[in-house]
């Protein structure tokens, strides 16, 4: 395939050009690699909201599933690489929260893909640059929330 | 010259400390001090603190991300009242007494205002010199050369005026005026013109100060061989050679090439990576070892391969794998089994091939052949050299530099130096990894606070706030201030647009733009509109709570409103800075980021931090060489200390050891010296044959009871100190017991001590009972041991033939000399593999060990006299027991597992519970001094304060919702959960959970794990944290018209 028919190809799978991300981020890591994406001036879609919040343990089931509910289009939650968590293993526990939050996915009629569970270190500034594209161009293939009003 | 604070108090001990060097080392002591009471000034020679650490990617041997554990301590750092950090700092002068000395430092300029700068980084964009590309190979060009960017090694380059790295602190620009055009040529000033803050200042001068302070810590750290001092491997000429730190830069995400392993002739992934060993250590010149190569080249390895594909071939080639600390040995296992191959020589040269710019490696293999090898990149592992500063600092302070250049220290005070109120740490004193570096730092804190007892808390001064505004059942008043960060976010969100949208928030009643929101008249500013406007919540629009949340809130103090009624939106950091070209997507997200903001900031209520009193006592557990250190600094510092020991007498296992590998001193003088003072010390209450029954409580307040012989006894403490030990692992092979000429070293060095040793020819085996598959992991000590009987046996009968087997000699730091010289005396050592043991038999009488010879490798057999085996250190089988009363983990070899590897290697995860000497890992007398003054200097962070302070935002019972299933307990990382019984007024038995805030982090597992909203962490509640995600979900804002749609929500709501 030419690259322009490649280009016309991504263009035709968005169905959704302007999704809303909510991504729950970790103080100590993922914010913190955030940030550093904006020191180095990294350039990614301009879809996703952070919500700060001391660890990805923290991020309770009902955060995620209330907001894809409510139309939320995706939801995100960074974390620490395992290992690490500032608080031991909160991270761990966040793992095992998402398998949960995957097998609810599919009781609300939702895809898998509008939820993921990332690791970004307080030093991978292009790595949650490259998380947020990633995460922003699969939702952008999938319709819009189901939930969304209006 | 004026001084830079006030005498001291008693005219005799001045309340605080001078540290040189802003490196890790200098950062652990500067914390340490503040909470011990002691006012710090941390003086770096650089333009920001950090030291090598900041340019690490990850460390060995856990691969933690360095700036993720080392990040919150910048900050901490920079925002602490009571450490002034100076940087461009030099030392000058030192006059006065131990506890009274004025030091003169030379502050060179900077060039730009601290006080104005924002660190927003706007002039380093404008500075012309950012923007110079490198002139093609061959073109000779006199226009300027671009600046090779320090931080990454001179792999990427920087402007001439620029912040170090990101996270520097002081987070603050520096012109470099050896490059500035405007210095150069008087024109320029364009970041003049681009600082919106008026913080350039070309005409800054350097400045003196005198400090008042009790004592001075050196830690200045060390520099990277130059490899360029050895030809052979071709640093400098071939380009694709490069020093283990280049490599660092490069495999880090923030560094020159985002992280992408790339060589640097043509960018290319490379498929084979060499990396060579001891590049400047263990060579003729240098006659020592630098004690990290090994790992961090494992370490690059491993992470290399984790970049680009296990298929990498990554070959270290090395004399002996040095992998002699806590967790190292199975690291260096685990990256043999992923592939990392380790080949045993020393390369001769290293050539480059012109065509494709690879590189061949020419070396001996061990069969002594000649073999080349090709690779793509070759990385250098450079040694450690002492500091650049080590000869003026020398001077400056009177200390004495080891023939290495390294400051000569003494095995049994390894922190002093000859001058009395002059202490060091770190690398300066002999090449060491970041927690031993740290171990020292909190040493030479715990023997300045001995020399300071009563001048604590004498230069700390308690910040006086007004009273608190009390906002209970008050409709929000909401202030949003939205900051331009000069151009940083104006340039491309509209502000003026947001901050109209702010305005027609619910319960927003005041919304302005400022220029630098943390600049001080801004801070006036916030400060007027609080009180003008009665506003009870505050929003500031910005860059990133992480770094300025402390200085808004301090702001809402100053106005009489609770700090944490306080939010923050990251407009610049996660909007501006990376929407950059989208100017209207960015606008958008910035009304919706305030939003989120406002949303929560409506649900914030008032916290308090509470305090809990902290008893002044101390048990400090095991009476050998670590107990008694610790006991005895504490003691000197004023506190109370129960000192117990299960055996009979004190000492534990030192009392085996009778000389040292340095010689001259007398370990067992030393140790009854150390005994017969904390016997004397009346402040040092010593329990003997005395064992733990229980421990109860937590930081602050625990309660032990102790079995003696005498019965039972209660004791109040608020700090704990483990120092069980280890011992001498008894074999169970090699005729140990069955043949009295089979001996361990300690036995040998007893004989040795008592002169009754005639044996013509010794015959050692090292790792006996170590890095095998029960104990994978490297006993540390036994081959400086090895070397020491060795070179005993040599000098009581030169014509004795001493025989070492060995796997790997792991004589690291300064032991490598005695290597050396035991070689020189012809000691002869011989390599075994791991699993082609040596074999020791005996016939009539007479023993023989038999080996295979790994050169020509054919089996040999010594007969031998005495057969000495270096058995393994063993951790103590009660630290189980110990464990479960405290509540903190074993490693998987029994020893005690300390809260991080790297940067509390004496704290455990428990508040208020330390650890040191051999209940961590094997360790000398030197090291375990050390580790002993570090956990006292880390309980005296603890016991220095009449009351601890616990942070405010911590979980909470919301007992109408809490119906006690307890699902939150188990998960708890901190077991700061229980379940309470008890009887209702109605005669029911009813369950709820109870949260003991002194262990309580405020991490939200619990609940996140609550199906019924019975447990919350304040100000990051369930109600909350949902407000914000609501608020993203309601109509989109758009760039144009305002539309707010909430509903007015009262202040009592949520919880």
């Amino acid at each position: 395939m030419s690259e322009a028919a490649v280009a016309e190809t991504a263009q035709t799978d968005i169905q959704n050009p302007d999704p809303r991300i909510i991504a729950f981020c970790c103080n100590w890591c993922s914010y913190t690699g955030a940030d550093l994406a904006g020191t180095s001036r990294l350039q990614y879609p301009p879809n996703a909201r952070i919500v700060r919040v001391m660890c990805s343990g923290m991020v309770h089931p009902n955060l995620v599933i209330d907001a894809l509910t409510k139309g939320a289009d995706g939801v995100l939650i960074c974390g620490c690489h395992p290992g690490d968590c500032h608080y031991i293993d909160g991270n761990c526990k966040a793992e095992k929260r998402a398998e949960a939050i995957r097998l609810m996915l599919e009781d609300f009629g939702l895809e898998q893909e509008r939820f993921r569970l990332e690791w970004v270190s307080a030093s991978e500034g292009p790595r949650f640059a490259q998380v947020m594209t990633e995460m922003t161009e699969a939702v952008k293939r999938l319709p819009p929330s189901p939930y969304k009003v209006g | 010259m004026t001084p830079m604070n006030p005498p001291s108090k008693n005219g005799r001990k001045v309340g605080a400390a001078l540290v040189v060097g802003g490196g890790i080392g200098g950062m652990q002591a500067a914390l340490d001090f503040a909470a011990a009471g002691i006012k710090v000034f941390l003086a770096e020679s650089g333009p920001c603190i950090g030291g090598v650490m900041a340019q690490l990617d990850k460390t060995f041997p856990t691969n933690d991300c360095a700036m993720c554990t080392m990040a919150p301590r910048l900050v901490e750092i920079s925002r602490h009242k009571d450490i002034d950090i100076l940087t461009l700092a030099d030392v000058e002068k030192i006059e006065g007494e131990p506890g009274d000395f004025k030091v003169t430092v030379k502050l060179r300029p900077r060039y730009v205002d601290e006080e104005k700068c924002t660190g927003c980084g706007a002039c380093a964009i404008a500075c012309p010199l950012g923007k110079l590309k490198a002139p093609k190979e061959g073109e000779s060009s006199k226009k300027p050369k671009p600046i090779p960017d320090e931080y990454n090694q001179g792999l990427s380059t920087r402007p001439a005026v620029y912040i170090p790295y990101p996270q520097a602190i002081p987070n603050c620009a520096v012109v470099d005026a050896e490059h500035c055009l405007h210095m150069s040529t008087g024109k320029c000033k364009l970041c003049q013109k681009a600082c919106k803050a008026d913080a350039i200042v070309f005409d800054q001068k350097e400045e003196r100060v005198v400090l008042e302070v009790g004592a001075v810590l050196v830690a200045p750290g060390y520099e990277l061989f130059d490899p360029r001092l050895k030809p052979e491997y071709g640093y400098g000429i071939h380009k694709n050679v490069i020093t283990s730190i280049e490599f660092e830069r490069i495999l880090s995400a923030s560094g020159p090439f985002l992280g992408k392993v790339q060589r640097p002739s043509d960018k290319a992934e490379p498929k084979r990576i060499a990396f060579i060993q001891c590049v400047g250590s263990r060579d003729h010149e240098r006659d020592y070892c630098s004690a990290v190569c090994c790992m961090y080249a494992t370490k690059e390895a491993l992470l290399a391969k984790e970049h680009l594909s296990e298929h990498l071939e990554c070959e270290v080639f090395f004399m002996d794998l040095r992998a002699f600390s806590k967790g190292f040995d199975e690291y260096y296992q685990r990256a043999k089994k992923l592939g990392v191959k380790y080949t045993r020589c020393r390369p001769a040269a290293v050539e480059e091939v012109p065509e494709t710019k690879n590189l061949r490696i020419t070396y001996l293999t061990e069969d002594e052949r000649k073999a080349v090898k090709e690779f793509d990149l070759v990385v250098l592992s450079v040694g450690l050299r002492p500091a650049p500063s080590a000869q003026t600092l020398a001077q400056t302070f009177g200390l004495k530099l080891n023939p290495h250049g390294f400051c000569a220290t003494e095995a049994f005070a390894p922190m002093d130096t000859g001058k009395p109120g002059v202490f060091v740490a770190g690398a300066f004193t002999e090449p060491k990894d970041i927690p031993e570096t740290v171990i020292q730092a909190s040493g030479a804190v715990a023997r300045i606070l001995e020399l300071l007892p009563e001048a604590k808390g004498t230069l700390i001064e308690e910040k006086q706030y007004p009273p608190e505004t009390d906002v209970a059942g008050q409709e929000p008043r909401v202030g949003v201030f939205v900051c331009h960060c000069g151009t940083n976010i104006a340039s491309v969100v509209d502000v003026p647009k947001v901050v109209e949208y702010a305005k027609r928030l619910p319960n927003v009643v005041h919304a302005e733009n400022v220029v630098y929101a943390c600049a001080n008249d801004s801070q006036e500013k916030i400060k007027k509109t609080i009180v003008e406007k009665k506003l009870n919540r505050v929003v500031v629009s910005a860059c990133t709570p992480r770094t300025h949340e402390p200085l808004f809130r301090n702001s809402l103090q100053e106005a009489g409103l609770n700090a944490y009624l306080f939010e923050m939106a990251n407009i610049r950091d996660q909007c501006s800075w990376v929407h950059m070209h989208e100017p209207e997507q960015a606008t958008i997200k910035a009304k919706d980021l305030v939003r989120m903001a406002v949303s929560k900031a409506r649900l914030l209520e008032p916290l308090k931090k509470k305090h809990v009193p902290v008893h002044k006592d101390v048990l400090v557990v095991g009476g050998g060489l670590s107990g008694l250190t610790a006991a005895r600094s504490l003691a000197g510092q004023g506190f109370t200390v129960h000192l117990v020991e299960k055996e009979a007498e004190l000492g534990g296992a030192s009392r085996l050891l009778r000389y040292l590998l340095e010689g001259g001193l007398d370990p067992q003088r030393h140790l009854d010296d150390l005994i017969s003072e904390v016997r004397s010390r009346l402040n040092i209450h010593v329990h003997t044959g005395a064992s733990i029954a229980s421990i109860a409580g937590f930081i602050g307040n625990f309660t032990t009871k102790l079995k003696t012989a005498s019965g039972e006894e209660e004791i109040r403490h608020g700090a704990v100190i483990v120092a069980t030990g280890a011992q001498e692992h008894r074999p169970e092979e090699y005729l140990y017991g069955k043949n009295p000429g089979v001996l361990t070293q300690r036995e040998l060095e007893e004989r040795l001590a008592q002169g009754s040793c005639k044996a013509k020819t010794v015959v050692m085996i090292q790792c006996v009972g170590s890095r095998d598959e029960k104990r994978p992991y490297c006993s540390r000590l036994c081959c400086g041991m090895a070397v020491k009987n060795a070179l005993k046996l040599k000098a009581l009968d030169p014509a004795a033939n001493v025989y070492v087997l060995y796997r790997d000699v792991r004589t690291y730091g300064f032991r490598e000399s005695f290597y050396t010289e035991a070689r020189q005396k012809g000691v002869v050592f011989i390599r075994y593999d791991e699993d082609r043991k040596p074999e020791v038999a005996e016939s009539d009488g007479k023993l023989s060990v038999r080996f295979v010879e790994p050169i020509v490798r054919q089996e040999a057999v010594l007969e031998a006299d005495l057969v000495v085996l270096s058995a393994a250190t063993v951790p103590p089988l009660e630290n189980k027991e110990l464990a479960q009363h405290l509540k903190v983990p074993l490693d998987q070899n029994g020893f005690f597992l300390e809260a991080h590897m790297k940067l509390r290697p004496v704290d455990f995860a428990t508040d208020g519970v330390f650890l040191c000497g051999m209940a961590h890992y094997p360790k000398t007398m030197e090291e375990s001094i050390a580790q002993a003054g570090a956990a006292a200097a880390r309980a005296a962070s603890v016991l220095a304060n009449e009351t601890m302070e616990l942070e405010a935002t911590l979980s909470e019972v919301v007992d109408e919702n809490c119906d006690g299933c307890a699902y939150c307990v188990e998960p708890c990382p901190y077991k700061a959960v229980t379940l309470l019984e008890y009887k209702a007024s109605d005669g029911a038995i009813k369950k709820i959970v109870e949260v003991n805030e002194s262990a309580c982090k405020g991490c939200g597992v619990c609940q996140a794990t609550c199906p019924k909203k019975g447990i919350v962490v304040r100000g990051f509640r369930l109600d909350q944290i949902a407000a914000q995600s609501e608020a993203v979900l309601q109509e989109q804002a758009s760039p144009e018209t305002p539309e707010p749609a909430q509903q007015p929500v009262g202040a009592g709501e949520g919880v």
